[in-house]
């Protein structure tokens, strides 16, 4: 698997010059681009090897999740993680779950696994590390178990493209949209209003706190800060209310959520097992903005991405995020440096350029003269680097205030500067985003605003190009050739090093502070996890006819 | 309720602060004096429709609102409509009854004037310890006080070379915090709250300042001051949290330590 995803074609900018973004128009370098990407990857190479070679708690629940174990015992700890702690516990993760799990459900008598995680739950099964024909016994076991698991995944996968035909696929921009309210049943009937009025992915954002919890919650929920659990109760109920819009709206209604935090792997699978279309899925996100443990989320990252490659599921990326604590005119680079970087882990992990959805964002001091035409140049610069990707454009939310009028504002330039550099997923912008989670109305308004913005510019992205040598391709290029500076000194110096010094969103993360840490585990030798074997050994899109997450073809390889 | 706006102001409860002002009678302002002209926005749980729009002017009646009118209505799909609404209040503001807002209760110094002070009534540095706490992950607010960057050109606290900054940043535990607290000797926390869904920032300094008080029983030694900021506590005073000061929107870092001075240091202000 190591290096089958490499660069960009030979031009080292894209494939598809003319696709339907149009051809490039600032005059990049080829060779700088280049390089830049030479650079990303190997930067990324030892937090790939990182991750090669270590696995974490909630890596092997994602394991025990997909061979189907489910639910909670009474106080509400799900049994993976019972199970997984009874295991650490006696014979430590070093060697996975896998063997020592199917090893004692072959020993008998526990009905399934999880009457095996009751049991281990109660102190009443011994955990070994099986030898010899034992160790086959169980590791064949084991594989049958992910197999059905992913088998499931892939049914998903095939479910999604035969709705996509039957209901239709949206034109992009996709218009994307949160809901919050904390109670799974309350976003239902908010997330398909928001449908109707013509959102074409929901995102349920969710509880404050969630991201830290070292388990994924069970059920349906009605109670969270700031936004709902992700449960796989919450996914399914979602899942099923947008699928009836789609079919009244004629129009699939994709449904996002949130596999960033303490638990990306196991998130990750319930995604794909419940048909979920995209995931926020960012290499350094959680380090950054939650303060999880570097090694932790590299670690979980690069599994949960392998899942969601295998599940045709798009990531969306949270750089644009580093633009909300560092100045986004400074820190431009950082975000490209950042969306360079989590290209090549998305990549390395099989997810195709389709499946990228990066993250950048509309955040200029609005107060700076010029602000528009440099977010013009940042916007387009993202969009001739990542032409295949998805790119998902946030709204400016730093710089909006109590003042909602002239907030409008900024959220119409913000959607003009999408449609003019043709952006694919747009978040849409709320006027209250100083005040408070949207309102209804907020949203409405929001839409309205984007629906005039596109329907007035047409195809005016046609029409926008920057004169040769103006501000908006200098700005670009200048941006572009700090992100190779950046890139070179990561590369000098470890990007755990410039984690901790406080590159990105400039906040610093040391690799061994943050929450997690003692859930990373370094494999032994005799490490087995089926999962990983299967999506490592099979390309994740080969059951996949056609649609529109194929892969794309990158297949030059990363000189070392 | 609209009838009896006069007589109210008449004889209005409240002596006006500023007596030379009393008697100076408002009514917001849309093109001309006195013409009370408001806007408000809002939806109302009902399909569009002639009868939710009688629905809207009946809320705008009870709001005072008269006469008022319907300018946009508009469906949210089939079960909610959004009005805006223009009319003319019929409140009369008696300006001169408003107190004016109480000032700050002590000068703004400048950083080497809190050093000075700091200097010399303790003879150590200052020990403060800033922390976000419960589950929100903002920390932006809190760095914009503490972190030698600071807010609006002003350096931040650590930037103070008599002041000792331990910044726990954000999603603390209040019993980490007081622990923290303790264990530094803090002569003041800071505590930051941002998320308000559900007032979990109500909720969480309540929570945090009731710990305080546990953890320093009167007699036993000195709790340290308690200080929350965030955007949204204008509608809390400090007794109604348990703690001593509370910091709004657009705070700087100077207006803080300059508060911490006359707060630990009494008397010790330079004038
Ligand atoms: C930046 C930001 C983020 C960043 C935070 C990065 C970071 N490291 O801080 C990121 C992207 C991570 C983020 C995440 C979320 N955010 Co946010 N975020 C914002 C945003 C855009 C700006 C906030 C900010 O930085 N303001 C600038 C600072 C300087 O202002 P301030 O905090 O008010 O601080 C000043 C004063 O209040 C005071 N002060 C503040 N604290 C203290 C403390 C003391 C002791 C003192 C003396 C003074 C003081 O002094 C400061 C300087 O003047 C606002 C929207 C907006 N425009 O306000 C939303 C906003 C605050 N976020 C919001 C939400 C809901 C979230 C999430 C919960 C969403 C989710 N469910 O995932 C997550 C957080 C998850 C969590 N666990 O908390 C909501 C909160 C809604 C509400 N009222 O409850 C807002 C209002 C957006 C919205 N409309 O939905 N967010």
């Amino acid at each position: 698997m190591k290096d089958v995803k490499g660069v960009a074609g030979a031009n080292g900018i894209s494939d598809t010059t003319d696709g339907p973004i149009g051809p490039p128009k600032l005059d990049l370098d080829p060779a700088v681009v280049r390089k830049a990407r030479l650079l990303a990857a190997r930067a990324a190479d030892p937090i790939i090897e990182l991750a090669r070679t270590h696995t974490t708690v909630s890596v092997e629940r994602a394991l025990l999740r997909l061979a189907g174990l489910s639910g909670a015992d009474g106080e509400g700890i799900p049994w993976v993680n019972r199970l997984t702690d009874a295991v650490a516990g006696q014979v430590g993760l070093e060697h996975g779950v896998a063997l020592p799990v199917w090893d004692a459900l072959l020993a008998g008598p526990h009905r399934d696994l999880a009457a095996l995680a009751a049991a281990a739950t109660r102190g009443e099964v011994r955990f070994q590390i099986p030898a010899g024909g034992a160790a086959t016994a169980a590791e064949r076991a084991a594989r049958a178990a992910a197999r059905a698991g992913i088998a499931r995944i892939d049914a998903r996968r095939a479910e999604r493209d035969r709705l996509l035909g039957e209901v239709g696929d949206p034109p992009q921009p996709w218009i994307y949209l949160i809901v919050a309210t904390g109670d799974i049943y309350e976003d239902i009937p908010q997330a398909q209003a928001a449908a109707r009025e013509g959102a074409d992915i929901i995102a349920v954002i969710r509880s404050t706190g969630q991201s830290l919890l070292d388990y994924v919650p069970e059920g349906p929920t009605r109670e969270g800060y700031a936004g709902t659990y992700a449960t796989q109760d919450n996914f399914r109920l979602m899942r099923a209310a947008l699928d009836e819009v789609s079919r009244e709206l004629g129009r699939y209604v994709r449904l996002t959520n949130y596999a960033s935090g303490l638990c990306m792997p196991e998130i990750a699978t319930l995604a794909g097992l419940e048909r979920l279309d995209m995931m926020l899925n960012d290499c350094m996100y959680g380090i950054i903005f939650r303060d999880i443990n570097p090694r932790r989320t590299f670690i979980d990252q690069r599994f949960s991405r392998q899942i969601h490659a295998r599940a045709g599921i798009t990531i969306n990326t949270g750089e644009d995020n580093y633009l909300t604590t560092a100045d986004a005119v400074d820190a431009a680079h950082t975000v490209v440096v950042s969306q360079l970087l989590n290209e090549r882990f998305a990549r390395e992990a099989g997810l195709a350029d389709r499946q990228l959805g990066l993250g950048h964002a509309f955040e200029i001091n609005p107060a700076i003269p010029d602000s528009f035409r440099l977010e013009l140049a940042h916007a387009q610069l993202v969009r001739e680097l990542f032409p295949a990707a998805p790119l998902k454009y946030m709204p400016p939310t730093k710089h909006m205030t109590g003042n909602i009028f002239a907030g409008y504002l900024l959220d119409a330039f913000f959607n003009l500067a999408g449609v003019m550099t043709g952006q694919s997923i747009i978040l849409i912008g709320m006027m209250t985003e100083g005040i408070h989670t949207p309102w209804l109305s907020d949203r409405d308004l929001a839409l309205e605003n984007v629906r005039y913005v596109r329907d007035a510019c047409g195809r005016l992205a046609e029409d926008f190009v920057p004169r040769p040598g103006g501000l908006i391709a200098e700005r670009a290029r200048r941006v572009l050739a700090e992100s190779v500076e950046l890139l070179e000194r990561i590369c000098d110096e470890s990007l755990l090093t410039a984690i901790a010094a406080g590159t990105f969103g400039v906040t610093r993360r040391p690799p061994d502070g943050g929450k997690g840490l003692s859930g990373v585990v370094r494999r032994a030798d005799g490490y087995v996890n089926p999962a990983i074997d299967i999506l490592e050994s099979e390309d994740p899109h080969a059951a996949h006819a056609g649609g529109d997450h194929g892969p794309t073809g990158h297949t030059e390889e990363v000189p070392a | 309720m609209t009838t009896d706006t006069d007589t109210r102001v008449a004889t209005g409860p409240a002596a006006p602060a500023e007596p030379a002002a009393a008697g100076q009678i408002i009514r917001p302002y849309g093109d001309t004096t006195g013409d009370g002209m408001v806007q408000l926005s809002f939806s109302l749980p009902v399909p569009a429709g002639k009868r939710a729009e009688a629905a809207a002017l009946s809320l705008a009646g009870q709001m005072g609102l008269d006469p008022a009118s319907v300018v946009h209505a508009k469906a949210i799909g089939p079960d909610f409509t959004f009005f805006i609404v223009y009319g003319r209040a019929n409140h009369l503001i008696d300006y001169g009854s408003i107190p004016v807002p109480a000032g700050r209760e002590y000068p703004l110094l400048t950083a080497k004037e809190v050093n000075l002070a700091i200097r010399t009534a303790l003879n150590r540095r200052l020990v403060v310890v800033g922390a976000c706490i419960g589950t929100d992950a903002h920390t932006v607010g809190i760095d914009a006080i503490l972190n030698v960057k600071g807010f609006a050109g002003e350096k931040g606290l650590e930037y103070y070379r008599e002041i000792q900054v331990v910044n726990m940043g954000a999603q603390v535990d209040v019993d980490e915090l007081v622990a923290r607290a303790t264990a530094e000797n803090a002569d003041a926390v800071l505590v930051s709250q941002v998320v308000t869904q559900r007032n979990a920032h109500l909720h969480n300094a309540k929570q945090m300042a009731a710990a305080f008080h546990d953890a320093h029983p009167a007699g036993s030694a000195r709790r340290p001051l308690l200080v929350v900021g965030g955007p949204r506590f204008d509608t809390v005073r400090p007794e109604d949290l348990g703690v001593d000061r509370i910091f709004g929107r657009g705070t700087t870092p100077a207006e803080v330590a300059s508060y911490l001075v006359h707060a630990l240091l009494p008397g010790r202000s330079p004038q």
